[in-house]
């Protein structure tokens, strides 16, 4: 973890420490982050802030998201509880902490896992070529082709619909746009005259790795795990909205906007609160990365 | 160079690659979902010879005997390969098999969720490219103005509005409140409506977006300004130059947009209860219906390839300048 914390911060210059190659110019889009600055990042990075540490707060603060109280049903909130109730007399405070963290949750694991396997793949596939590109890339080719949307739904019908088979869904429909881009940029890195002159100087392939593919990879691979997390949010809020995916009681956004619809009238606040998080993780996510969502 | 690449494409018509490439990645999708389809059968708990036996000899004849002729008859106490080959081969000679639920021949269901699912699709793509088109030309005209900011904003909203959120909101106003729209239903223009809608807010967006910094950029091109040196009205201009360069990029975008497009599909029809291929997946999968999931997933599948292929066609139909590589998404 600790280039991306060089990286963020600007330190990073992307200047060999010592006697490397001289061909640094070449080397493409060595893409320096200087400081980050505007207002949009600074309030979108807040509210995240907000989201993540109510979602590792909260589940401590409300652990029991599961208890009933049906003589409570649909009350108003209160200090004791900021959200009121739901239509079972759950704290829907605690139901929304507990949703909140397994949906971050899931979509780190997934993205990372995507990112890993789609990295990896796709290095392998630039730095051998040969058959085992071959293979990769017309499995990648029909993963294009298949809506995420899809991959998640037929995998949560496996096994007894687990968690996992969402997670393995969801990491399963992200890993091939890592795969493609590192693939089709670190080709070219790869054939560039830098990564020649290394091979010729004898520096061995975690030189090449660390001075030349990870800095071209490093800020694309950023901006799309942001993305990716903000898509795995979406998804399995989508997924508990049509009623596959996270089973009942586990909270869930999705599920929890689904549970809340017919008392919009009645409890507009437990509508509200999934729908508020929600669209807070979306906004923050796009506007963290506002500059490349334009493009 | 460029001789090189020029000599390598000539032999092959370009539409023919397109053609080939795609029937690939058609042939990949089948395999890929067909697999994921039989990986659930064996993944389901309990013994599927005792389950096939009571269905054939009604529950009070299951005994360990019938089922394992069940399980000599069907082999289903060969290695897990060679089952996949079968079932494998049962769909490429079309056998969908029956509904586990209504019994009902699957292929036969297949033809109706497949024409409206279609339907709705061409209605949210036609509205999303009419009014993101028409909004995006109209914001290129004055950069940073009004409506160029509106565009912008409209964007980024519709991106942080996750479709079923928007359907959600807009069946409470038009439906709940207003009462002017049907918030469920088939069969009527009126129907159409609020799913397309859905659909189309979010698309439309993005093809503002593309269409806005394409007729920007296409404006200041070397080729417009020529036209307009040498005399030609704004109008001709726009409807010459402009506007068919900008259909080139705006097209390549709509292959792009597709997994976007049927995605939305699956999310809408669930919502409004629109009888398509997304409804029919959903219900399929709540209910482990696993001959109409796989029939639904792979028609999904095939839809998102046989569109991209339309759009590839097209984009060479109205661009036949050679290039080095289609646009494979």
């Amino acid at each position: 973890m600790a280039p991306f914390a060089t990286g963020r911060t600007g330190v990073e210059t992307g200047m060999p420490a010592q006697g490397g190659p001289p061909a640094l110019p070449l080397v493409p889009a060595v893409r320096r982050r200087l400081v980050p600055g505007t207002a949009v990042q600074g309030v979108a990075a807040a509210l995240l802030a907000v989201v993540v540490l109510f979602a590792l707060i909260g589940p401590l603060a409300w652990p029991d998201h599961a208890v009933q109280n049906l003589s409570r049903f649909l009350e108003a909130p209160s200090l004791a509880e900021p959200l009121g109730r739901d239509h079972l007399g759950r704290s829907v405070v605690a139901r929304l902490a507990h949703a909140t963290q397994l949906s971050l949750m899931m979509a780190i694991a997934c993205v990372a896992t995507a990112l890993l396997a789609g990295t990896a793949g796709g290095l392998i596939a630039a730095w051998r070529g040969g058959w085992i590109e071959t293979a990769l890339n017309g499995l990648s080719e029909a993963f294009m082709a298949l809506p995420a949307l899809l991959v998640i739904l037929i995998f949560s019908a496996l096994a007894n619909g687990d968690l996992w088979t969402l997670y393995a869904g969801l990491a399963l429909s992200q890993w091939v746009e890592y795969f493609r881009m590192v693939r089709a940029r670190s080709a070219l890195v790869l054939a560039g005259p830098a990564v020649e002159a290394a091979g010729l100087l004898r520096l061995g392939p975690v030189h090449v790795m660390r001075r030349h593919l990870w800095p071209d990879l490093r800020p694309l691979l950023t901006t799309m795990a942001t993305f990716g997390i903000g898509s795995s949010i979406l998804a399995l809020s989508t997924l508990g909205f049509v009623g596959i995916g996270v089973r009942p009681p586990t909270p869930e956004l999705g599920l929890m906007i689904t549970e809340a619809f017919p008392y919009y009238h009645e409890a507009p606040w437990m509508s509200l609160a999934p729908v508020l998080v929600l669209t807070t993780i979306l906004i923050g996510l796009l506007s963290l990365r506002s500059k490349e969502a334009r493009q | 160079m460029t001789a090189s690449i020029t000599t390598r494409r000539a032999p092959a018509a370009p539409a023919a690659r397109v053609l080939r490439q795609r029937a690939v990645q058609a042939v990949g999708v089948v395999f890929l979902v067909s697999t994921a389809c039989f990986a659930i059968v064996q993944s389901l708990p309990g013994d599927i010879a005792y389950r096939i036996a009571a269905g054939r000899y009604g529950y009070d004849q299951v005994t360990a005997a019938s089922a394992d002729t069940v399980r000599a008859e069907l082999g289903l106490d060969r290695p897990a390969w060679q089952q996949l080959l079968d079932w494998l081969g049962d769909l490429i000679s079309l056998d969908l098999g029956n509904s586990l639920v209504t019994g009902a021949d699957v292929a036969g269901e297949l033809g109706l969720y497949f024409s409206s699912s279609l339907q709705l699709a061409a209605a949210a793509l036609v509205l999303a490219l009419a009014v993101g088109a028409t909004g995006g030309a109209l914001a290129a005209a004055r950069p940073g103005g009004a409506l160029d900011r509106i565009t912008t904003f409209w964007v980024s909203g519709a991106r942080a509005l996750p479709p079923f959120l928007l359907g959600l909101v807009l069946i409470l106003v038009f439906s709940v409140h207003l009462g002017v729209l049907p918030a469920a239903g088939h069969g009527e223009a009126s129907n159409f409506v609020l799913p397309a809608a859905t659909l189309a807010v979010g698309l439309s967006g993005l093809f503002a977006r593309v269409t806005r910094d394409a007729v920007a950029q296409i404006r200041q091109s070397e080729y417009v300004r020529f036209a307009a040196t040498k005399g030609l009205g704004g109008r001709l201009v726009f409807l010459r130059h402009v506007l068919r360069n900008t259909g080139v990029t705006l097209i390549a975008y709509v292959g792009v947009q597709m997994l976007i497009l049927i995605e939305g599909v699956i999310v809408v029809e669930s919502l409004f209860a629109w009888p398509g291929l997304g409804h029919a997946l959903v219900h399929a999968i709540f209910w482990r219906d696993i001959p109409m999931i796989q029939a639904t997933a792979v028609a999904l599948a095939l839809l998102v390839v046989v569109l991209n292929t339309v759009v590839d066609l097209g984009s060479l139909a109205i661009d036949p300048r050679p290039r080095r590589r289609e646009v494979v998404l």
